[in-house]
């Protein structure tokens, strides 16, 4: 219990993808919860990159770390320009109501 | 080592009760609060496990750009104010019980790899402690991204270019009705078509043509 070893951090990774999933899955306010949920998906990976990284002392999995962070970052960007277009053709942004492609 | 298992368990339950709060929160401005505590705590746990110039790019990153971003976005939109409501809660929740098992069915995939993680022999189980060698993580970081990853590194600040440029692009938006200035018209300006002579007769008027 006090030793920590790798599946500790592993398993902190797990818990907080899942809550991640179920977010996606469980909210219908709007869209910005649901790229907050994409953003903890991408955490989750992180922890894990760099546990690895740290475990097997190989510096690989920080650098593809930062890759992940610059790509996180310009995802951030682009949905919330997205989202900010939307909410000015249609004024709305709930969830339920952006049926326009029937799926 | 029982204080890096204390301060541990403390980071890791704060980032987990966040990151149920950033779900489950019925103000989106409390979500991106808890957002931003979920980051911080993250980037915690990584100066403690020794990767400290991922914690604070982490820090500078996330919680200086990505989460005040996100919270910009909140406050223009004012959705601040719309109730979350959760679906079981109204009409069609069909799909909660099922988005339910997939998510307890991810969850205890990823444990059951982590369980298995063990029967592989060579990985260490306590890491390594970097701090031993005489060289920081940010210069072995450094020393690796500009030589061995170097092209990967300026792809990646031409992903960013292309994010801003599309960005730019898609809340860019030309107002019809504004009035601008233009230097052009400004300066190519001449006397014959500002000033006009109008040769007025005695006791009658002058129309004006604008």
């Amino acid at each position: 219990m006090f030793d920590i070893g790798i599946g500790h951090y592993l398993t902190l990774g797990a818990v907080i993808f899942t809550i991640g999933v179920v977010g996606i899955f469980l909210n219908r306010k709007n869209v910005i919860v649901i790229l907050m949920s994409i953003e903890l998906i991408l955490l989750a990976v992180n922890i894990n990159l760099v546990s690895f990284s740290i475990f097997l002392n190989d510096l690989s999995g920080q650098i593809f770390t930062l890759f992940i962070l610059t790509v996180a970052a310009a995802e951030a960007a682009i949905g919330l320009a997205i989202i900010v277009v939307y909410y000015r053709n249609s004024g709305t942004i709930r969830v339920e109501e952006i049926d326009n492609l029937k799926g | 080592m029982p204080a890096h298992a204390f301060f541990f368990y403390i980071f890791s339950l704060i980032a987990i009760v966040s990151a149920i709060m950033v779900t489950a929160s019925k103000n989106t401005v409390h979500s991106v609060f808890f957002l931003i505590l979920d980051f911080i705590s993250i980037s915690c746990l990584f100066i403690l496990i020794g990767a400290e110039f991922l914690g604070m790019i982490m820090l500078i990153v996330y919680v200086g750009a990505v989460a005040v971003l996100f919270l910009f976005v909140v406050m223009m939109l004012n959705v601040a104010q719309q109730k979350n409501q959760w679906f079981g809660a109204a009409s069609g929740g069909k799909h909660i019980p099922v988005g339910m098992i997939v998510s307890l069915i991810i969850f205890f995939e990823l444990l059951i790899v982590i369980g298995g993680l063990k029967l592989k022999p060579d990985l260490s189980n306590d890491f390594i402690n970097l701090s031993t060698t005489n060289i920081t993580n940010t210069h072995s970081i450094g020393n690796v991204l500009y030589t061995d990853y170097i092209h990967l590194f300026q792809l990646s600040g031409m992903i960013l270019l292309v994010a801003m440029i599309g960005a730019i692009v898609l809340t860019f938006r030309q107002r019809s009705g504004l009035k601008r200035q233009s230097y052009i018209r400004q300066i190519s300006r001449e006397k014959n078509d500002g000033v006009e002579l109008v040769n007025v007769k005695n006791k009658e008027g002058v129309k004006i043509d604008v």
